[in-house]
């Protein structure tokens, strides 16, 4: 690291290129359509799923987007329901992991004592590397009934009572539902984001914290008006990168939201999302009928949803991802 | 060992293993087939008890009667399996011959305090309305009225389904069909259907889970499922009138009023005559190609399923499937001779 810094850009000396050699020219050959052929299989997925769902498209036209039927009885399909569930419990998950995430990085990088760091950040890291049907079988077995009988009586009589805000919290207490969802896909992506924040706080320049230190800053000063400011687009991005991967889960959600097919204006109320639907109703969908055609549509618009959030983060992200 | 004895004796016992290989082979044939997940432990269970006795290894892969259904279309497996039967259109367009290879049947489950295996009493309207969001306290008077001599807790019913497509839904709602006009109307048949109440699981586990999780919860299950699990069940009030318990016996008595005459065998099962009759009985079915590529594979299956409908029975029982009648196989190997056919020669001669 400490070398990198001290040499010049232009000092790196040039690779002596023979092109004459056949091997080097197979070798360069053979990387350039490893390279190609990531982006002809991305363009073919895009490409099938589109036409898969063509019927579909076709069928019910751009309401297809926003009808909240869906019935395989009478073969009437509409991804309103399963889209509006993906974006609400992605959206919750991100609000419910975004405090724990920044907390964890907040006190790794400034309040944790340097021993513990490297233990607690590998924990932090090791909870993405655990397998989601576990945070399925987990959130359905254990968090669930925990919700029904405990959690959810509780806030429903209590914060359900009140009045605009109490139609959130209505209903019978599942114990699955949108906000069970959300709440394991919350801890989910956290290790995603913690990690993030973690890598882009530690890149903030000491100069600059320390001169904040020096001017008699706390230490939640600093991380306020220096450490956030300076990074911000690069947590954004991160944030970014989690709500991606909240979109497309799908074993663990399929485990504890409750799928059904209905927009319920409570949070405890049962819903679903693109990935569960396609995954749950795949098996019993028939070769050429308008259901399996509808079923690659969510898959296209879930695949579009989910490229425009990672390339948003991208985006937000390039400062750090050319440093 | 020197190395040319060696050699000789890799030789050998190349040879050897060759030859055995070829005999294992003529022996050891392999039939695959893939789909519906009702009847799998059944087909697991036949698959390996028969292929001592026929020397036919099944590999059977319970991925969905849909999926199964495409499969067969498709040729990729020697025999497709589905919950649901096709229509005779269906199969005359796939050149498929279907029958029955076993039945099974669905029992309600409920988790409310206080009631205990085979005490609720339940109709069929009853559980059409539940299931259509209408009725929704257990103290409803219509249930109480039926169980004048239960204490009926004032609980909110939540209805489980099955959440991924499934033969089981497919049982199901026709029974809830069957009984109930406003659910054929509203709702419908199918694998996967509108739910108009209720949160969804996925599998038998999933609906049992969440049934136990729920104080209040009601779901359907097989049998098979509900008894390995202890899980409660209900009575029922069949055609004729009676409550009916989930046992062996009332399973056998509808299974003895189904008509078979139909084309396809597919016989309905649901809401039979009799007096101790179960509702919700239902056969599950085999898809075979009419007209196989591959005559000897094709035979191979018929030959398996021979050797279950001979010799399958008890242990058919022994997971809580039903059997079918002896006259039902006859009439099932009259089909294969007459509809399985390769250059106009039918495969099955038997």
């Amino acid at each position: 690291m400490q070398q990198a810094v001290t040499m010049t850009p232009g000092a790196v000396p040039k690779p002596a290129r023979r092109s004459s050699n056949l091997g080097d020219t197979l070798f360069s050959a053979a990387c350039h359509a490893a390279g190609g052929f990531v982006l002809l299989l991305l363009g073919g997925i895009i490409i099938e799923l589109f036409i898969g769902g063509l019927p579909a498209f076709r069928a019910f036209g751009l309401p297809f987007i926003w009808s909240t039927e869906w019935d395989p009885v009478q073969e009437v399909f509409g991804a309103g329901v399963s889209i509006y569930g993906t974006i609400v419990t992605a959206v919750l998950a991100i609000l419910l992991a975004v405090p724990v995430a920044f907390g964890v990085a907040f006190y790794l990088t400034e309040l944790a004592p340097p021993w513990l760091r490297r233990p607690v950040g590998t924990a932090v890291e090791l909870l993405a590397a655990v397998p989601s049907i576990i945070y399925g079988m987990w959130g359905f077995f254990l968090i669930a009934p925990i919700m029904a009988q405990h959690v959810q009586p509780a806030v429903i009589d209590s914060v359900g009572e009140l009045p605009f805000i109490g139609a959130l919290f209505q209903g019978p207490p599942f114990g699955t539902g949108i906000f069970t969802a959300a709440l394991i896909l919350a801890i989910m992506i956290l290790p995603f984001i913690a990690a993030t924040m973690r890598d882009v706080f530690e890149q903030v320049p000491p100069v600059y914290k320390e001169s904040a230190y020096g001017l008699g800053c706390t230490t939640w000063e600093v991380m306020k008006g220096v450490v956030l400011p300076y990074t911000r687009i690069s947590v954004a991005g991160g944030i970014m990168l989690g709500l991606g991967r909240a979109l497309g889960e799908t074993m663990a959600v399929t485990f504890v939201i409750g799928n059904a097919n209905r927009i319920s204006s409570s949070l405890f109320g049962p819903g679903n999302t693109i990935a569960s639907v396609v995954a749950l109703e795949f098996g019993e969908s028939e070769m050429g009928s308008l259901k399996l055609s509808a079923l690659l549509a969510l898959g296209f618009i879930l695949f579009v949803l989910s490229f425009a959030v990672l390339a948003l983060s991208r985006w937000l992200l390039r400062s750090r991802l050319k440093a | 060992m020197d190395r040319r004895h060696f050699l000789l004796g890799t030789g050998a016992a190349i040879g050897a293993g060759l030859v055995s290989g070829r005999q294992a082979l003529a022996q050891q044939a392999t039939i695959t087939g893939a789909g519906a997940t009702f009847p799998n432990p059944v087909y697991q269970k036949w698959a390996e008890a028969g292929r001592a006795a026929t020397g036919i290894a099944v590999n059977y892969q319970s991925v969905g009667s849909g999926a199964g259904i495409n499969q067969i279309r498709n040729r990729t497996v020697d025999f497709g399996a589905t919950d649901a039967p096709l229509t005779a259109q269906q199969l005359t367009e796939g050149n498929l011959l279907q029958f029955p290879s076993v039945m099974g049947s669905l029992v309600a489950i409920v988790n409310i305090p206080g009631i205990e295996n085979e005490q609720l009493k339940l109709t069929g309207e009853l559980l059409a309305d539940i299931y259509l969001g209408k009725i929704t306290r257990w103290n409803d008077t219509r249930i109480v009225e039926l169980n004048r001599g239960l204490t009926l807790p004032n609980l909110a019913i939540a209805p489980a389904y099955r959440a991924d497509g499934s033969g089981t839904t497919f049982v199901w709602v026709s029974y809830l069909s069957a009984v109930s006009e406003e659910f054929k109307n509203r709702v419908g048949v199918g694998t996967s259907v509108r739910w108009p109440a209720g949160t969804g699981a996925r599998g038998n586990e999933g609906v049992a889970g969440t049934v136990r999780n729920i104080r209040g919860a009601i779901g359907y299950v097989e049998n098979a499922y509900a008894i390995t699990n202890r899980l409660v069940t209900t009575q029922l009030r069949n055609k004729a009138g009676n409550f009916v318990r989930p046992t062996h016996d009332s399973f056998i008595a509808a299974a003895s009023n189904a008509d078979w005459t139909v084309p396809g065998f597919a016989a309905s099962l649901i809401d039979q005559h009799g007096a101790t009759s179960w509702p919700i009985v239902s056969p599950t079915f085999i898809l075979l190609p009419t007209n196989p590529t591959d005559a000897d594979r094709s035979r191979n299956v018929m030959r398996f399923f021979d050797w279950a409908f001979k010799n399958g029975a008890a242990l058919a029982q022994e997971l809580e499937y039903i059997p079918l009648p002896n006259q039902v196989h006859d009439a099932i190997r009259g089909a294969w001779r007459n509809q399985i056919k390769v250059n106009g020669q039918p495969v099955w001669t038997a």
